[in-house]
């Protein structure tokens, strides 16, 4: 059975899974990578995406247009992260037991919400999901055609926002100015800009990648809304940027791993080797446990992360 | 400079700054020519800084009025500082150790998406021919010396445009060398009409400026024409007592050896930090250590402490060898230690002086009521050690991330002083602490002499060597070159020591 798992049209749609199933997380890591470099932890990014999951579910299903729910949980992901922001920029108070808030915050607003919407909670309606898109040419590459440039938008999205992020981390002048801001403040404080504006703006940010990222798992795959979905991608995410060094590149490739051990125990599972599921489906977390303790030293890491700034 | 002589570069007028019941600038009056090197001079927490940062927008005065070049300026914030012309460099660098030169002078600068490096970088470089500063605009900031990040900062002002640089006690952590270029650079500045607020507690560098205002509590007691007084003038301005600068002392006494190194050697990172250091030193005695910082002086003094174990070689305290000992037992033994970095490794800036005061022996009995820290006599020593280090502050109680550099240094030097009854390692003790200080400074480690505590004293300044040890050890690259009684030691021969020429048939 095993040897099954070496056919290539298998190893193709384990491939294409992983793909898909990094979607959501690379969204959100790449989210909180930017925030994070403005020297603010969102601990409450699992929080965030169950809102966007649930809010993107709510908004196409009484829309009808999954486009608008896509809209409405990014601008809930950037409600929820701007209230963050203003308690931990604006009154500093502590970082990470506020993300722990938020998460408490998402939980509990969706699972109530969705009691409220609907009088059966365990029968919820459908709603209508994203297709793939095929890209025309690339989609006929044989191999990567259907693994790469087979998929949903939102995913061809994340995987574009890696460059994206690296050119406006390494490239222009407010990706510099960001980062500063995580090294050392006052060195741009002293140059007469506002700390507190860039920081407030990569939470925002992360806090609309982490709304996108929760729309994909309902309007983007699953077509419904189930209490705790997110099933710790959000946490996964925040591992996800530290093993990645704070770095587009490497935050993709952590990605990458952590999906792929995600879709293998899945298609592991789909083809009945008798390995007891759990084992399996605690791989990806297991491997984030290890990657964390390997990774001994903290370079790369901002230097004032989770420190608020005084002028002093 | 034939225009504009007339107009002040900048006049403030009455300019008052409170902290709550402190004035820290009472109706400060001053103007400053363009082109002139203006010294403010004034005791620890006589307010200089404060005058800094309200110049420069971080800091709002109550009342006043601030002029550049003739132009009545709001300086509520930096941004309006510098676009008013001027430029600070700060009494601590801020600098992101991770960018390199270019970045930190970059970073905040520019308009539209992408930054023009190429023109900046050329800028850079002009700036740099231009005042003889000598910066590599691709390093890591990182890796550059003290004194190469000084000339960064002062880059940085220059590269927003400022016509007046105020520089907050740059010379503390620079080189005497060092500080000979900032002079070099200085005059460049001055040549080209830019003008330079200068704060120093070295009477040497003062004493070149051109005009000098005299702050005493906060209040300005006056501004007299550099040429027209001596030092002593000025110091009776700034403290009100003359100062005297020699204390007596006894002859050594041969106490026993209280710390001796064998063939001590350490590498880290690729470098050598120290070399074969084989060392005595006896009970009531004070080694001077001279030599251009990061020669191992740090290092030396960290071992000792138990903060670095060196790779061979071993450190006796009083007969015991200390090499598998932790930091805490080493203190235990009656070890003062006073690091070089007051913020990174002497305080908590968040933590009261009281507590600052008895960090790392909070368990000590006298701290301690049964399990609890005993309130009463942390506030009492507290109290005294403030009273008798003339620490300008509100009480135990203000934190010390408020008090002025200088004040943040005495805390330490209380806090290890009290500690040391062996063995005292002092790393700079002096660095940013007024004349007057110096002198209790002084008094103070020969009393720990008397009392028959060993010192091991690692200063820049060869004032500091020369009226205190009893003998004067030379560093270079780790390794100790020469030692010497105090009376057979001169500039003459411990200069060429210092930059590594080994006299004689030592090669
Ligand atoms: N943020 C603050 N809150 C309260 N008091 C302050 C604050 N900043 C400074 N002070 C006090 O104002 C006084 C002046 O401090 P300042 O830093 O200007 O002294 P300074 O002349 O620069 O001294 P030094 O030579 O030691 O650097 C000090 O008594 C200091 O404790
Ligand atoms: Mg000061």
């Amino acid at each position: 059975m095993i040897a099954d798992l070496l056919e290539t049209s298998i190893i193709i749609s384990v491939l294409a899974a992983t793909v898909r199933i990094a979607t959501p997380i690379l969204l959100a890591a790449l989210g909180e990578m930017i925030a994070e470099r403005s020297g603010v932890y969102n601990m409450g990014l699992e929080g965030t995406m169950l809102m966007g999951a649930f809010t993107a579910y709510i908004g196409a299903y009484y829309t009808g247009s999954l486009w608008l729910g896509v809209v409405i949980a990014m601008i809930t992901g950037g409600l929820m992260s701007l209230i963050f922001a203003f308690m931990v920029i604006t009154l500093k108070v502590e970082q990470i037991v506020t993300g722990l808030a938020l998460n408490l915050l998402g939980s509990g607003l969706s699972i109530f919400w969705l009691r409220a919407a609907f009088a059966n909670a365990g029968q919820t309606p459908t709603t209508p999901f994203f297709d793939t898109v095929p890209l025309p040419l690339l989609s006929d590459i044989p191999f990567l055609g259907p693994i790469l440039f087979d998929q949903k938008i939102l995913t061809y999205v994340a995987f574009l926002l890696v460059p994206a992020t690296w050119y406006f981390l390494f490239r222009t002048r407010y990706g510099l100015e960001l980062r500063c801001v995580g090294e050392n403040p006052k060195a741009l404080d002293i140059k007469g800009l506002n700390v507190a504006a860039r920081q407030y703006a990569a939470v925002v940010f992360g806090g609309l990648m982490a709304g996108l990222g929760g729309a994909f798992l309902t309007v983007g795959s699953a077509a419904r809304f189930v209490p705790e979905m997110t099933n710790g991608r959000g946490w996964l995410a925040i591992v996800i940027v530290i093993a990645g060094l704070w770095r587009p590149v490497p935050v993709l490739l952590a990605t990458l791993v952590f999906s792929f051990l995600d879709a293998l125990q899945l298609q592991i599972q789909g083809i009945g080797v008798a390995i007891p599921y759990q084992l399996l489906l605690a791989m990806p977390y297991v491997c984030a446990i290890l990657a964390l303790a390997i990774r001994r030293s903290h370079s790369g890491a901002p230097a004032m992360l989770g420190i608020p700034y005084w002028r002093r | 400079m034939t225009t504009t002589s007339a107009t002040p570069r900048l006049a403030v007028r009455h300019l008052t700054k409170r902290f709550g019941a402190l004035i820290a600038n009472d109706d400060v009056s001053l103007t400053i020519a363009p082109g002139e090197l203006h010294c403010l001079l004034g005791e620890n927490g006589a307010g200089k800084s404060t005058f800094s940062a309200c110049l420069y927008g971080l800091l709002q005065p109550e009342a006043g009025e601030i002029e550049i070049d003739g132009v009545t300026a709001e300086l509520t914030s930096p941004a309006k500082a510098i676009a008013s012309g001027i430029g600070m460099v700060h009494q601590h660098f801020v600098l992101v150790p991770s960018f390199t030169v270019l970045e930190n002078i970059v970073v905040g600068t520019g308009s539209g998406l992408r930054l023009d490096m190429t023109a900046a970088r050329g800028r850079i470089l002009d700036l740099s021919r231009q005042f003889g500063l000598e910066i590599a605009p691709d390093r890591l900031v990182a890796d550059l010396s003290v004194g190469e990040k000084q000339w960064v900062e002062i880059v940085k002002a220059l590269y927003l445009g400022a016509r007046l640089l105020i520089l907050d006690e740059p010379t503390a952590v620079l080189t005497p060398q060092e500080s000979e270029r900032l002079f070099a650079i200085i005059q460049q500045l001055k040549a080209s009409g830019i003008a330079v607020i200068l704060i120093s507690h070295k009477m040497n560098e003062v004493m070149r400026s051109d005009r000098v205002s005299v702050l005493r509590k906060g209040r300005l007691v006056g501004t007299v024409t550099t040429k027209d007084v001596t030092r002593d003038d000025l110091t009776m301005m700034m403290v009100g007592r003359p100062v005297a600068q020699v204390h007596a002392r006894s002859k050594p006494g041969a106490g026993e050896t209280a710390l001796s190194f064998t063939g001590v050697s350490l590498a880290k990172g690729g470098r050598t930090h120290l070399k074969n250091v084989t060392l005595d030193l006896a009970a009531g005695e004070i080694i001077g250590i001279a030599g251009v910082a990061g020669n191992g002086q740090d290092e030396l003094l960290e071992a000792v402490a138990g903060l670095v174990r060196p790779d061979s070689g071993s450190i006796h305290l009083r007969g015991e060898d200390i090499g598998a000992l932790s930091v805490h037992d080493i203190a235990r033994r009656g070890v003062g230690y006073v690091p070089s970095d007051r913020f990174r490794d002497g305080l908590v800036s968040d933590f009261s002086i009281a507590e600052n005061l008895i960090l790392g022996q909070h368990w000590d009995e006298r701290w301690r009521s049964g399990p609890f820290l005993d309130e009463t006599a942390t506030r009492r020593s507290a109290e005294q050690a403030i009273a008798s280090y003339s620490v300008m502050a509100s009480g135990p109680d203000m934190l010390c991330g408020r008090l002025s550099g200088g004040n943040a240094q005495k805390v330490i030097l209380a806090r290890e002083f009290a500690k040391a009854r062996h063995l005292l390692l002092c790393n700079q003790p002096t660095r940013g602490v007024d004349i007057g200080v110096i002198e209790f400074v002084h008094g103070e480690l020969l009393r720990k002499r008397e009392e028959g505590c060993a010192i091991l004293l690692v200063s820049e300044e060869l004032e500091d060597i020369f009226a205190l040890s009893d003998r004067i050890a030379v560093m270079f690259r780790g390794e100790i070159l020469g030692i010497f009684p105090r009376h057979e030691a001169d500039i003459a021969r411990i200069g060429p020591l210092m930059a590594g020429h080994a006299h004689g048939a030592a090669a």
